[in-house]
This record gives structure tokens, sequence and C-alpha cells, in this order.
């Protein structure tokens, strides 16, 4: 799973029946700063997530688990909305300790 | 498996019914030396990590969903295991 | 399946049960000339496996078939060493 932020949405009124009455939005990746990463795709939403927001999302087959249809042809669905991300980025504790050479 | 090392965590209260009770982190992959590598993902944990900690990551959700105990919940990511050691 | 070659164990005591007993490897993915191609992963051994040693990684739902690894949160095993490659009637690794 990975962050993102809703930038937009799709509407299409042909599309494939496992789809029908879902929303369908455009996200912009996010790395844990919050800066853009890659391009925006379109994903499946599932918490009612609004403009602007900033969301989390989930690919792959797991991304249908979160639909009423597990067989929809989806690979990607907005799971959850965010409130808050805690970032204690002091590297990693021990690091010489876990990556040293010696064979112990 | 990958491994990664813990940024923090992610707070959530609008999110998937399955999602409740589960503590999502933010991880970083590293390589064999620790050294970052790659863009950050969420994971959920199943063995109580820490930001700062070099942990396991699974990234498949068959797996993550025997760990954190469901069979049909959109879980993709989860946390196995605290790495104590990498022998190079 | 993918080539690889072991660089190293990883160690962790605090785990999910389910993977007690497995031999973690770190394997570094390589090209047929068994050059590292950038990436690597740690994968379950269910062979008996040691570091040097070139050797076959499965990932995905497909490491979970092995004896070793059947049933258990496993996403990449080690499924076989590699004793000969050969490419367009080229040696290109022997053990």
């Amino acid at each position: 799973m990975k962050l993102a932020k809703v930038i937009g949405t799709v509407v299409a009124t042909i599309k494939d029946p496992g789809i029908q009455g879902l929303k369908i939005l455009m996200i912009q990746p996010l790395d844990e700063k919050y800066k853009p990463v890659g391009g925006p795709i379109a994903a499946m939403d599932t918490v009612q997530a609004g403009p602007q927001e900033i969301v989390y999302y989930t690919l792959a087959k797991e991304s249908t688990l979160a639909l009423p249809n597990p067989f929809a042809p989806v690979d990607a669905a907005i799971t959850g909305i965010v409130d808050e991300v805690h970032l204690e980025d002091n590297g990693i504790v021990n690091k010489d300790a876990i990556f040293s050479k010696e064979v112990t | 498996m990958i491994l990664c090392r813990v940024l923090g965590n992610v707070v959530a209260t609008q999110k998937q019914p399955a999602y409740h009770g589960h503590k999502m982190l933010i991880v970083q992959p590293v390589d064999e030396e620790g050294n970052d590598k790659g863009e950050s993902f969420l994971s959920f944990d199943s063995v109580q990590a820490g930001a700062g900690d070099v942990v396991l990551v699974e990234q498949e959700g068959n797996c993550a969903r025997q760990i954190l105990g469901t069979k049909e919940d959109p879980f993709h990511s989860v946390i196995c295991g605290v790495v104590d050691k990498v022998n190079t | 399946m993918q080539l690889g070659k072991i660089v190293g164990t990883v160690v962790a005591s605090r785990k999910d049960e389910k993977l007690e007993g497995l031999r973690l490897q770190l394997v570094k993915y390589v090209d047929t000339d068994g050059k590292p191609t950038g990436s690597f992963v740690v994968a379950a051994d269910s062979v008996g496996a040691g570091v040097g040693e070139v050797v076959l990684v499965a990932c995905g739902s497909s490491a979970r078939m092995t004896q070793a690894t059947d049933n258990k949160p496993v996403d990449a095993v080690i499924m076989a060493i590699v004793d000969v490659l050969e490419i367009d009637g080229d040696m290109k690794y022997v053990k």
C-alpha cells in the first residue's frame, strides 16, 4: 500500500458490469513526505474520500477484496483516509551491529 | 520478503473495516548494507516493530492474510519479522 | 523463477510463529552472465543451499508449493541449486 492524494474524479458511463455504482478517483501517489512519486493513477474509492485528501491505496488482486464484488476487474482501490503520518526518521537503530561483515 | 527500515506510523480513522485494530507502519526498502533503496510504502505490523527497526516485509496477499488472520480482507503487505543480524 | 546468488543469511528472532524453523537467505538476483541485476530478495531456503551458490528463486504464491514452505506465509523460496547453466551452447555457469 502507498500514500496518495486525491486529485480528481473519473466519470464513465460505459464500463464493466463488475464496477457499476462505484466511484472512480484520480490519485497522485506520494512518498512519506507527501512528495509526488510517478504519475497519477485511477483507483476505486471504498471510503468516501474527498478532493485533495491524503489517502492510502492498495494495488493488485487485494484491491478487489475491498469492493462489494471481489471479482471486479480492478487493480487499485483507496482503502483509508490518512489523518496523520508520524515520521521518526532517525535511521536504523543498531545499524552497525545488524549489517556488520563479521559473522557472529 | 525484502528488508526494510521502519520510518514511522500512519493514523487513519476512516478506513476499511478489516483494518481496524491493525497497526500500519511506513517502511523504506533497504539493500544488504542497510542503505535506502527504492520508494517507501505502507505495511501492516504483526511483530510490534517500531521506528528504526530493520524488518522483513512480505508483499503477497495470501501471506499477509495468513499472518493477519483473515481470509478475504484486502491485505497485501505485512511486516513478519524484526531483523537481528544480516550476515553477508 | 529467477536466477540468484546467495550473498548472506538473515537472522530474526522476533517473527511470525509460522516462520519458525525456516532458514532465510539473502539472495541477489543475477543475469545469465552471473552479474547482479541490482535487486535482491530474502527467500526461505527449502534445499539447504549455502552462501555463494547460484540458485533458483520462485516468488509469489508458488513460493508456498515446497514441502518446507507448505501453507506458510512465505513469498519467496529457494527451490533449486543450479549445477550448470548453458545458454546457446555456452557454459555460463558450472558449479
